[in-house]
């Protein structure tokens, strides 16, 4: 049987019988570990996400296994495929519908530039519509790229600050795109 | 059995000078109608008694900027559902008066098509009950399958010619 590996517990002091840390590296590592995925799927990119989230590479084992339907309750927005313009307006709303700390995976060359879709019917890039966090590359990427594309979001969880939301940077972003 | 002949000699002799350019490429029987005679000559094919060509398969639009007059044309698809037998018919239209009276009074499924070839085309169809676009944006100002685009998106600024050996 293989050891069981743990994570490593946060810098911080410890002695007999406490353990000291800050709540951004706590709360922050059990962001990481539990980050509820939203699959915003339209084509072959939320295919290979459906082999992501099965028993074979198991997206489970980073935490993400609950996959959320209502955007209220997730905190990772996984765009997957060809958003066509007509669809934006769509996309842009169920992003505003989220709760902060949220974060967003544009997966494969569709989402991330508008793949070979250079067309008049499809957004160039989920990015004008909507701030993007990480980008997978692929057409369409494998289920290991996906899911480095979610450790690439567990690292952001880990060590961005507790509030991100209200960094002047993070304001100034959302306010380029329009929102609040 | 309905064969080309026959029908296209029909046709020609019952609309005589309104129709014309008959051709049968791959067997589909085509011809080209104006626009006066387009409602007519779709009712009449539809009510024959022997023809009963009474099922519209498509509208759409073609856009020919060089065929001065006639840049726009109007192609409908029918079938004879009891014949199997079908025909495509083509109304030239001038860029300056793209207007063509709607069939949608013969054909509900009219709607949606003459819809969409206005979306695509900008083909005014005269009487269409809702005469929107169905399928692109509502916010779109142009009509993106005339020929007078660029292929690419205008927005995209990330293509820099070189890279694509031009």
């Amino acid at each position: 049987m293989k050891p069981i590996k743990m994570v490593e517990p946060p810098a911080g002091h410890s002695g007999a019988g406490f353990f000291a840390t800050s709540f951004d590296q706590v709360i922050g590592m059990a962001r990481s570990y539990s980050l509820w995925p939203l699959p915003f799927a339209t084509s072959c990119c939320g295919i290979e996400f459906m082999a992501t989230m099965g028993a074979h590479y198991d997206i489970a084992r980073f935490g993400a296994e609950r996959p959320s339907f209502s955007p209220r309750q997730a905190d990772l927005l996984l765009v997957m495929g060809t958003i066509a313009k007509k669809m934006g307006p769509v996309l842009k709303q169920v992003y505003i519908q989220m709760a902060e700390p949220r974060w967003v995976v544009a997966v494969g060359a569709c989402a991330s530039s508008g793949g070979i879709f250079d067309t008049y019917s499809v957004l160039q890039g989920i990015d004008r519509i909507i701030p993007v966090d990480v980008y997978v590359p692929g057409c369409p990427p494998r289920p290991e790229q996906i899911i480095e594309g979610l450790m690439q979001v567990q690292e952001l969880a880990r060590n961005e600050s507790l509030r991100r939301r209200n960094t002047p940077e993070y304001q100034e972003l959302l306010a380029s795109y329009n929102i609040q | 059995m309905l064969n080309n002949k026959d029908v296209a000699e029909h046709i020609a002799e019952k609309f005589e000078g309104k129709v014309g350019e008959f051709e049968q490429p791959f067997d589909l029987l085509t011809f080209t109608a104006s626009r006066e005679i387009i409602i007519p000559l779709l009712t009449y094919l539809k009510e024959h008694p022997q023809y009963k060509i009474d099922f519209l398969t498509d509208i759409t639009g073609i856009h020919y900027p060089d065929a001065t007059g006639r840049e726009f044309v109007v192609v409908y698809h029918l079938h004879s559902l009891i014949n199997n037998f079908r025909v495509r018919i083509k109304v030239p239209l001038s860029k300056d008066d793209i207007h063509v009276p709607t069939a949608t009074e013969l054909y509900a499924s009219a709607n949606w098509m003459e819809r969409e070839t206005y979306d695509f085309f900008g083909i005014i169809f005269d009487g269409h009950p809702n005469l929107i676009r169905i399928l692109n944006i509502e916010e779109m100002d142009y009509f993106p399958l005339r020929k007078e685009y660029p292929v690419e998106d205008a927005t995209r600024r990330d293509k820099i010619d070189a890279l694509f050996g031009r």
